[in-house]
C-alpha cells in the first residue's frame, strides 16, 4: 500500500515536477524568529478564498438584475436549506477580511517590515486593501433593497465630485441619471467577474515577493532559521481556525438583514455605509459647502498616497519594536482617529432603520386612508388618470380637477360614470375604466377622500404601501382584518402590528398560517415574494394609535392569539 | 525521553492538529455547501388546483384536449403559463386527465379518433383510452393529473407520474 502511494507520487512527481513543488513552498527557510505575529497574510488568503467560494454559490441562485436580484436573494435566504448561512458567511467574511486585512497592515507597518528591499511587496498590499474595500463598495448594491440603493446613492455622488475625473467616473458607474440597472450591471461585473482576478492575481505577486525577500526577520535576529513546515504553518492553521469559528458563529447567529425592496421615492431613507466605511461618512460631515471635496476625495486620496509610499518617508535600519516609538504614535493616532469618527457617526445616527416604520412620530396623510382608498391611488396611476386629471385645480387639462368635483358625488354615481362616462356626464370624452366593480370601489373611495388640502400628500403616497393595499384590496383581507377601523373584526386590528410581530412572522401567517396556530380559519395565500413584501411593509407602515371602539379593543385582546 | 524523541512527537502533534483543522474546515464548508445545491427548495405551498374546464363541454368516452393556464414555480419566480390536459369523461362523475407528454421520452401525443387511440408521433407508441400502453416503446401508462370535480367545474392538480407495468 505504502509502496503503491509511493510509486503514484513518484510518477506525479517525474512528469509535473508538483511534488518538489510542494515540498519546495512548505520547506521554506525562514527566521527563527517568526511567529505568531505573523499569521495576519495566511488568514487574510483564506478568508478571500471563503469570500470567493461563497460568493460562487450564492450566484448560482441570483438574477443581477434590480428587482429581480432581491427577489432571488430573498429566495437563497427564505427557501433554500444552507442558503442563510452561504448569505452570513459572505456577508461577514467581508467584514472579517477588513479587519484581518488591517490588522496584517498594521502588524507589518509596526515592525517596519516594510523597509528595503519589500518596498514592492508593501505597496502590492496597500492594493490589496483598496480591492478588499472596492468588494466592500460594489457588493454593497447587490442585495438591491433599500440600504443597498441608497448606500450607493451616496457613493456615486461622492465618486462624481472628484476633481477632474468626477463626469468621467460617473458615467462609467453609470451612474448618471439614476442608480438603475446600469450602475447595478457594472456594479456586478466588477464584484464578480473584474475585482476576482486582479485580486487573486496580486496575491500570488505578493506572496512571491515574501518568498523572494524572505520573512522579514526580527531586527536583531542572528539568522538563524526554521523551516516553514510545521511550526509555522501549524500557528497560521489555528489562527486561521479561530477566525473560520467566529466567522461561522457570526454568520450563524447574527441575522443579515435584507431591507425592503429598493424605493426610490422612499424620501424618509437615512443611508448609511458598511461600518468600515463609517469614519469616511463622518469625515465627509467635518467640511461643508464646497470644502466637501476636502473630505471626500483630498483626504482619502492624500491618506492612501502616504501609505503607498510608507516605505519611502521611513528610511531609517530596522529597529525593535519599542523603538519605534513615530510608528506606534501613528498606529495609535489612527486608531483613536477612526475609532472616534465610527462611534460619532453611530451615535448620532437617526434610529430609522430599527424604528418600525409605523412608529414615525407624524402621520402622513396616506397613512390615515382606508385599504381599500390607499388601493385606489394605485389604480388611479396604473389607469393614467393624471394624462387627463389634475387633483387640484391649475394647469390645462381635459378633464376637471378632481379634489373639487369628486367630493359632491356618492361612490354609486362614480361607479356607474367610470363604467360608462357619457351616460352620467352627457358629452363627456372620457374613455370607460375597464376594471372590476371591487376596483373601481377602490377608485372611488379614494377620489371621494379627495380634498384639494390633502391631494399632494395623497399623490405622494410611496409605491410600496400602495401596491401593498392594493394586494391587500385585491385578497379581500378586510373581511376579516380591520385597517384603520375598517374592515370585518374577525381578526384582530391591524394597525400596530409592527409593535407585536416580526415581518418574518406576519409573512409566514400570511404563507402559511396553519404553521402559527393548527385550527386557525384563515386561508394561506400564495402571493409572490414582492408582493408580500410590499404588503407586510405596507402593514407595518400603519400607524398604531388609531382609535378603535372599545368593544373592537376588546375582540382584539381575545383573538390576538390568532392573528 | 530522548531529545529526539520530544521533537518526533510534537512533529506529529503538530502535524495531527495541521491536518485534523483543516479537515474540519473543509467539512463545514462543504457541507452546507453540498445541502445548498442538492437539497430541494422549500415548497411555497402545498398543492394548488387549476380551474381547466366545464364537465359540460365534454363528451362521454371521447378524449379533449383542454388547455388553461396555472401557476408555476421557477425558483424565485412564479410565472403563468399554458398548459395542456387530455380529458376524458368516463360517467357523470368521473374524469381522467393525462398529462400531454408521452410517458416515453415527452413528446406530445394526440388522440387518434379512427383507430380510438392515444398516438404519439415520436416513435409510435399508441395508448388505449384508459392510459394503458396498447404498442410501442413507452414504458408506463400516461401519466395522470389529480382530478376533483366541484359542481361543474374541473378541477386539476398536480401531474403524477404513472407506475406499474405498461398495460
Amino acid at each position: 500500500m505504502k509502496a503503491l502511494k509511493q510509486t503514484l507520487i513518484d510518477w506525479v512527481e517525474y512528469r509535473t515536477g508538483l511534488e518538489s513543488a510542494v515540498k519546495n513552498f512548505l520547506y521554506e527557510e525562514i527566521p527563527a524568529s517568526s511567529g505568531w505575529h505573523q499569521v495576519f497574510g495566511s488568514v487574510a488568503v483564506f478568508l478571500f478564498l471563503v469570500q470567493a467560494f461563497t460568493g460562487l454559490l450564492l450566484t448560482f441562485n441570483y438574477a443581477p438584475t434590480p428587482g429581480e436580484a432581491y427577489n432571488s436573494l430573498k429566495y437563497i435566504v427564505t427557501e433554500l436549506t444552507g442558503g442563510r448561512l452561504m448569505r452570513g458567511l459572505h456577508h461577514w467574511g467581508a467584514s472579517m477580511m477588513i479587519v484581518v486585512v488591517v490588522l496584517h497592515m498594521t502588524q507589518v507597518f509596526l515592525f517596519g517590515a516594510y523597509k528595503k528591499p519589500r518596498e514592492a511587496t508593501w505597496m502590492l498590499g496597500v492594493m490589496l486593501l483598496l480591492l478588499t474595500l472596492a468588494y466592500g463598495l460594489t457588493g454593497y448594491l447587490l442585495p438591491w433593497d433599500n440600504r443597498a440603493y441608497w448606500g450607493t446613492v451616496v457613493t456615486t455622488q461622492i465618486a462624481s465630485q472628484a476633481p477632474l475625473l468626477g463626469p468621467y467616473l460617473t458615467r462609467l458607474l453609470g451612474s448618471e441619471g439614476n442608480i438603475g440597472v446600469v450602475t447595478f450591471a457594472r456594479f456586478f461585473a466588477l464584484h464578480v467577474l473584474l475585482l476576482p482576478p486582479i485580486t487573486a492575481f496580486l496575491i500570488v505577486l505578493h506572496i512571491y515577493l515574501v518568498r523572494k525577500h524572505g520573512v522579514a526577520p526580527l531586527p536583531g535576529d542572528a539568522g538563524i532559521t526554521k523551516k516553514f513546515f510545521p511550526e509555522q504553518v501549524f500557528k497560521d492553521t489555528v489562527a486561521i481556525f479561530i477566525a473560520f469559528v467566529i466567522l461561522f458563529v457570526l454568520a450563524v447567529a447574527v441575522k443579515v438583514p435584507l431591507e425592503r425592496l429598493a424605493d426610490p421615492t422612499d424620501t424618509s431613507y437615512i443611508p448609511r455605509p458598511d461600518w468600515y466605511f463609517l469614519f469616511l461618512f463622518q469625515t465627509l460631515k467635518l467640511f461643508r459647502g464646497s470644502a466637501e471635496v476636502v473630505g471626500s476625495i483630498l483626504l482619502p486620496t492624500l491618506a492612501v498616497v502616504a501609505l503607498l509610499l510608507a516605505p519611502f518617508l521611513d528610511r531609517g535600519t530596522a529597529k525593535r519594536l519599542a523603538q519605534r516609538t513615530v510608528a506606534v504614535g501613528i498606529v495609535g493616532l489612527a486608531a483613536i482617529g477612526w475609532t472616534g469618527l465610527t462611534v460619532t457617526a453611530i451615535v448620532t445616527t437617526p434610529k430609522t432603520s430599527t424604528m418600525a416604520e409605523g412608529e414615525q412620530t407624524i402621520i402622513q396623510d396616506w397613512q390615515e386612508l382606508s385599504p381599500e382608498a390607499l388601493a385606489g391611488i394605485g389604480y388611479f396611476r396604473e389607469e393614467q388618470c393624471s394624462t387627463c386629471h389634475n387633483l387640484t385645480e391649475g394647469g390645462s387639462k381635459v378633464g376637471p380637477a378632481l379634489a373639487s368635483t369628486a367630493i359632491r358625488r356618492t361612490p354609486a354615481w362614480m361607479i356607474e360614470h367610470f363604467k360608462s362616462p357619457s351616460q352620467l356626464v352627457p358629452g363627456s370624452s372620457m374613455p370607460p375604466i375597464h376594471l372590476s366593480d371591487a376596483q373601481l370601489a377602490a377608485l372611488s373611495a379614494f377620489l371621494l377622500k379627495l380634498t384639494p388640502k390633502n391631494s399632494k400628500a395623497l399623490e405622494s403616497a410611496p409605491p410600496y404601501a400602495v401596491e401593498g393595499a392594493m394586494t391587500y384590496q385585491a385578497n379581500q383581507c378586510g373581511t376579516c382584518y380591520t385597517v384603520n377601523g375598517e374592515g370585518m373584526k374577525v381578526g384582530p386590528s391591524l394597525n400596530g402590528l409592527f409593535k407585536r410581530r416580526t415581518k418574518e412572522w406576519v409573512e409566514k401567517q400570511i404563507r402559511n398560517p396553519k404553521s402559527h396556530s393548527p385550527d386557525t380559519i384563515m386561508p394561506s395565500y400564495d402571493l409572490s415574494p414582492r408582493e408580500i413584501d410590499q404588503l407586510v411593509s405596507y402593514l407595518f407602515s400603519l400607524p398604531h394609535t388609531k382609535s378603535i371602539s372599545i368593544a373592537g379593543i376588546e375582540m382584539q385582546r381575545y383573538l390576538q392569539g390568532q392573528d | 525521553m530522548s531529545d529526539e524523541g520530544n521533537k518526533a512527537t510534537r512533529r506529529t502533534f503538530l502535524l495531527m492538529v495541521i491536518y485534523g483543522l483543516w479537515s474540519l474546515m473543509g467539512l463545514a464548508l462543504a457541507l452546507p455547501a453540498a445541502i445548498y445545491l442538492l437539497w430541494p427548495p422549500r415548497p411555497r405551498k402545498e398543492r394548488e388546483w387549476v380551474e381547466a374546464g366545464s364537465l359540460v363541454q365534454l363528451q362521454p368516452k371521447t378524449p379533449e384536449e383542454l388547455v388553461f393556464r396555472r401557476n408555476r414555480v421557477d425558483g424565485w419566480k412564479i410565472s403563468s403559463e399554458k398548459a395542456t390536459a387530455w380529458v376524458v369523461k368516463t360517467s357523470d362523475t368521473e374524469v381522467i386527465a393525462f398529462g400531454p407528454q408521452c410517458p416515453h421520452l415527452g413528446c406530445a401525443y394526440h388522440w387518434d379518433p379512427q383507430n380510438q387511440e392515444f398516438l404519439c408521433p415520436c416513435h409510435a407508441s399508441t395508448f388505449s383510452i384508459d392510459g394503458r400502453v396498447t404498442a410501442g416503446p413507452a414504458p408506463r401508462p400516461l401519466d395522470r393529473y389529480e382530478v376533483k370535480l366541484e359542481g361543474d367545474k374541473l378541477m386539476l392538480g398536480p401531474v403524477h407520474k404513472s407506475e406499474g407495468p405498461p398495460t
